[in-house]
């Protein structure tokens, strides 16, 4: 049973089970009040699922891509709640939630604001109805994706206003089931998808006041 | 009951996790991000926030083992819900209402300024009695209060209307050439020089400014005139006399910071002042403060460096107070506020 929390595009949070599913799932689409949200979601799905906290086998964090401010709380927010509930975190690509049950190629891409998306490709699913990805996640230029995007032509485009917690959660135990090791999925840094710099203007030394 | 109390503090550039119990210390972990601005002369928000992220659960499991308590004999948690930068609270709050939810503890979202005073409650002497006058100055903000109570009464007299103090700092140590952060290079290199060289101006201390600005600060005209001066000695040639600019420019700092604070206590009629925020490591600030405190008979407090500068222990200690106050704990919805006003002592 595992406790996942995305904060990638809103905020979500699900408890889910191998076999049961998706015990509790409960969204909030706004993607400015991630912080004031987060704690009631998770009291609430807990409650919800019935679950006690002691019978989590991990809690899974959404990673992103996604934008940073809102992205962070969630991490934090599974990060820690894995210490408190003495139980493991597990990180994953937000991304692959959406592309989770795709059978065709398909291009997931978010919102990265300031005129950017992220972006992802997958082919299809594997046996185990796992997503491939085949490229990403990605930054690109609005308006570019379809030159950054090799073969942009044949992908049914995926416009991710949503990360769902409850299918992020699924994949992963999707993936612990069929003895995947999630952390391959980040090519070796399993760290929040940034894709981006901290923004900082090198100053080249104080500017003059005289004139 | 002397509630044992976890605090997570995450409001500007140092993620710090503390634990009392009531007013006992029992762990102050403190991870600063402060190299990793260096190259920028300054705290950039997201190199902070990143930073912080990484840094939470470290800080918490080196606080619980300094401690040697378990999250099980946690009482609560309180957290840092403002003032600060907006991003890198985030980060505290969404960590600290998950680990409540974990733990099904109760949370106490305070606020920073109102902390920086708790933290002389931890400290090993005894308690400074109230009201007292607080001057908080650090990199973030330059505030001064009238505290009546802890947890019920704190009164914002005065604030920087533009740089904080520390920042202040910074910018004149980039102008002469000094890495950051600012106060302690400043401090090395004004040893030797004369404070009284340079006439730097005190900001808001003009009587048409001391109307409407009594106790309110402003250090952007200094940095200017400061600016101005070195510019003017380069421009001529002139080997700049950095002991003497570095100590005249403090002077120009510390005595307005001191001179205000002090006329607050007089006025006011409130003989007890507490010095907290990181500035208080200069040295120099500590020393006329107590020059200027005895001579108008004002009972000074400093707090140990280590609980001056921002964390998590001061967090815990408002925390404890806030509950040995009776205080209902916050409700799981609120949100960061960067500019969460003293009056509102938790959120
Ligand atoms: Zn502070």
């Amino acid at each position: 049973m595992l406790l996942a929390i995305d904060t990638s595009a809103g905020t979500s949070v699900a408890v889910v089970d191998l076999d049961g599913g998706i015990l509790a799932e409960l969204s909030s689409d706004d993607t400015r009040r991630h912080t004031e949200v987060i704690g009631s979601l998770i009291a609430a799905c807990i409650a919800d699922s019935g679950i006690t906290v002691s019978a989590l086998s991990g809690v899974v964090a959404g990673m992103g891509p996604g934008p940073f401010t809102g992205l962070r709380v969630g991490i934090a927010a599974a990060r820690v709640f894995a210490v408190g509930a003495g139980t493991k975190v597990i990180p994953a690509v937000s991304h692959d939630a959406i592309a989770f049950g795709c059978t065709e190629p398909t291009l997931v891409a978010t919102d990265a604001r300031r005129r950017e998306v992220y972006w992802s490709t997958y082919s299809g699913s594997d046996a185990a109805g796992l997503p491939i990805r085949t490229s990403g996640p990605n930054l690109a230029k609005v308006g570019e994706l379809d030159t950054a995007v090799h073969g942009f032509a044949d992908y049914r485009l995926v416009e991710a206003a949503t990360v769902s917690a409850g299918a992020l959660g699924m994949l992963v135990e999707t993936m612990l089931a069929n003895g995947r090791d999630v952390e391959s999925s980040f090519d070796g840094h399993p760290g929040a998808l940034y894709l981006r710099s901290p923004d900082v203007t090198m100053s080249n030394g104080p500017k003059r006041v005289t004139t | 009951m002397k509630p044992l109390v976890l605090g997570i503090e995450t409001s500007c550039d140092e993620t710090g996790i503390g634990i009392v119990r009531g007013t006992e210390l029992l762990a102050n972990v403190i991870s600063s991000s402060m190299d990793e601005h260096a190259r920028y002369g300054g705290v950039v928000p997201e190199v902070a926030a990143r930073a912080h992220l990484e840094a939470l659960v470290p800080a918490i499991e080196q606080a619980l083992a300094e401690a040697d308590v378990t999250l099980a004999d946690l009482d609560a948690i309180a957290v840092t819900s403002g003032p600060g930068l907006a991003g890198a609270l985030m980060v505290g709050v969404g960590a600290a209402k998950a680990l409540a939810v974990s733990l099904d503890k109760p949370i106490f979202a305070v606020n920073h300024l109102v902390g920086h005073v708790g933290a002389d409650l931890i400290s090993d002497t005894e308690p400074l009695e109230y009201p007292t006058i607080a001057l908080l100055v650090s990199g973030g903000h330059t505030s001064l209060l009238l505290v009546r109570d802890l947890v019920s009464d704190v009164e914002l007299l005065g604030e920087t209307i533009d740089d904080a103090a520390g920042e202040a700092f910074d910018k004149v140590a980039r102008l002469l050439g000094l890495p950051y952060p600012g106060g302690p290079h400043i401090d090395r290199v004004a040893v030797g020089g004369d404070p009284k060289a340079i006439r730097f101006p005190r900001g808001l201390s003009l009587p048409k400014d001391m109307a409407k600005h009594r106790y309110d600060f402003s250090f952007s005209g200094l940095k200017t005139s400061v600016a101005r001066w070195v510019e003017r000695e380069q421009d001529a040639g002139a080997e700049l006399p950095i002991a003497d600019v570095a100590a005249s420019f403090r002077e120009a700092v510390v005595d307005v910071l001191l001179t205000k604070a002090v006329a607050a206590c007089n006025d006011l009629g409130v003989p007890r002042l507490l010095l907290g925020g990181g500035v208080v490591a200069n040295a120099r600030v500590r020393e006329l403060a107590a020059e200027r405190c005895e001579a108008a008979g004002i009972r000074l407090r400093i707090p140990p460096l280590s609980l001056c500068t921002d964390n998590g222990a001061m967090i815990a200690a408002l925390g404890a107070q806030l509950i040995m106050a009776g205080r209902p704990p916050s409700t799981l919805d609120f949100g960061a506020d960067s500019t969460l006003p003293v009056t509102t002592i938790q959120a």
